[in-house]
């Protein structure tokens, strides 16, 4: 039976290990300048924990087999010290595994989270709700109206609370369902949530950032090929949150600018 | 159209004024009382709905959904007005057939429904996609109801007077009104802004007109055997 188990156990391993190598369910092509990083930490990662699965498991198999030998009066070799070393042990290597990859991998994540978005980014204030994503463009003025949460109305279409009968600055606002941006120019989201924690998620983009309500959170992007992408919560949300997405649509400058007179003139 | 209303009316003058039916009493739900709602001023634009997250809702809409908080006609008329009898209506029981809800294209049809007291709602869900009706009642129990494609309608009804607002607790942008009224001759103005209340014995009334950003007006009527006219007048602003 233990010979069984460790055949089995090595051809399941292999298989595994297999999908992996030959990139069978991968990432889609990354579409942004700092999706390369993401990639890079994310191959060494399964390299090294796929090296530690592979030693792990084709370990267990060889001892399997090995304890599966029934001749009478063989002794069976234990682990020096008993259970207690063997935990310990267990615990140390386990949490430097850990530590090193939470220390090696935030360097990536920090060097996109942590840095601030250039002066000349296009801004855009992201509002997320049960159970749709909703974006504001400053307008012809380049000036974001002041946010009024008791205002906000959606069945006016008043998604982010704005008050364009007092202020100026939030009449020329456009508020759109679809995240449009022209290709190549640094964009920087402010996230607010009126509800419930969801998360912003575009897989092209390598870039996954959570909602918490009352904090504007910021977080920035430069796509660097034009599409139309998904962009999904992936924080459960709610009754609605399998179908809570929208789409970021990547556009040539002009094309952008064109969107741009469009949504302004409606 | 126009021109038929202003001929009854012109009739109805001529029967009081004439002096004709006097003496005798008018034949039951003789009288009616119609006219237009218009607004004065600008009105808010109404804006496209983006619903590009709900494909199936997306496709059923050659041209985009506009928001409906203020509906405007031709010759500045004001639609999904509810006017009705707010005092002086002494008609009795709701209806038998029940009012329809429907969710279409990720609407809510007709955008203001009205309705009796009492009187049977079904709520229907016609779209490929869940939804969740969320009436903001106040004065009437509150309830929120998940309703999947292809399940049966809601079968409900409130029994208290009230305009309640409806949400869906999935698709944000959809809108919507119950006016539920303890009387039984309302009208919501379409397109033309046109509203008519028939069927009224004669006798002093009020009538309200009812629009859900704008609020209530009322005016005094006293009705005759004929058709009596009255407009209503909504000031409008731009934001």
């Amino acid at each position: 039976m233990g010979r069984v188990f460790a055949v089995v156990l090595t051809l399941i391993t292999l298989v595994s290990v297999a999908f992996f190598v030959m990139h069978t369910w991968w990432l889609p092509p990354d579409i942004s300048t700092t999706g390369p990083a993401i990639d890079r930490q994310l191959e060494e990662t399964l390299i090294g924990t796929g090296v530690l699965f592979l030693a792990g498991q084709l370990i267990l198999a060889f001892f399997a087999w090995g304890a599966s030998d029934k001749t009478p009066g063989r002794k069976m070799k234990m682990f020096p010290g008993g259970p207690t070393p063997l935990v310990t042990a267990a615990i140390v290597v386990v949490g430097i595994e850990i530590f090193t990859l939470t220390f090696v991998g935030s360097k990536a994540w920090g060097a996109i989270y942590l840095t601030p978005a250039d002066a000349g980014a296009l801004r855009i204030d992201v509002q997320a709700e049960q159970f749709a994503f909703y974006f504001r463009y400053a307008g012809p003025d380049a000036k974001f109206g002041a946010v009024h949460p008791e205002k906000i109305d959606d069945g006016s279409g008043n998604y982010f609370g704005l008050d364009p009968a007092n202020d100026v600055d939030a009449r020329d606002d456009i508020v759109a369902a679809s995240l449009v941006v022209p290709v190549n120019r640094q964009v920087a989201l402010t996230l607010h949530s009126k509800d419930v924690g969801h998360s912003f998620y575009v897989r092209e983009l390598r870039v996954q950032q959570d909602f918490v309500p009352g904090l504007d959170i910021p977080l920035h992007f430069t796509a660097t090929q034009t599409g139309k992408y998904e962009i999904v919560c992936t924080q459960l949300c709610g009754l609605g949150h399998y179908n809570m997405k929208a789409y970021l649509e990547v556009m040539s400058e002009e094309d952008y600018e064109q969107w741009l007179k469009t949504q302004a003139g409606q | 159209m126009k021109q038929k209303k202003l001929l009854w009316f012109l009739a109805g003058s001529l029967c009081i004024g004439s002096g004709i039916g006097a003496g005798s009493p008018p034949p039951a739900g003789g009288g009616s009382i119609s006219g237009k709602v218009t607004y004065t001023g600008t009105p808010p634009k109404m804006k496209p709905i983006d619903m590009s997250k709900e494909p199936s809702c997306a496709k059923q809409h050659t041209t985009p959904v506009m928001t409906e908080n203020v509906a405007t006609g031709p010759e500045s008329a004001l639609q999904y007005v509810v006017v009705y009898i707010s005092a002086g209506d002494t008609t009795g029981a709701a209806p038998g057939e029940a009012a329809r809800y429907d969710q279409k294209g990720c609407q809510y049809l007709p955008h203001v429904l009205p309705m009796q007291t009492g009187q049977s709602l079904q709520i229907y869900n016609d779209d490929q996609t869940s939804h969740n009706i969320h009436p903001l009642a106040k004065v009437n129990p509150e309830w929120n109801k998940s309703q999947p494609a292809g399940s049966p309608p809601i079968d409900t009804k409130y029994e208290k007077p009230e305009f309640i607002p409806v949400k869906c607790n999935i698709h944000p942008w959809m809108h919507g009104y119950f006016a539920v009224l303890s009387t039984s001759h309302y009208s919501v103005t379409g397109e033309d802004g046109s509203f008519s209340l028939k069927g009224l014995p004669a006798g002093k009334y009020t009538v309200t007109a009812w629009q859900e950003q704008y609020g209530s007006q009322t005016q005094d009527v006293t009705v005759g055997a004929g058709d009596t006219k009255i407009n209503f007048t909504f000031k409008a602003l731009p934001y």
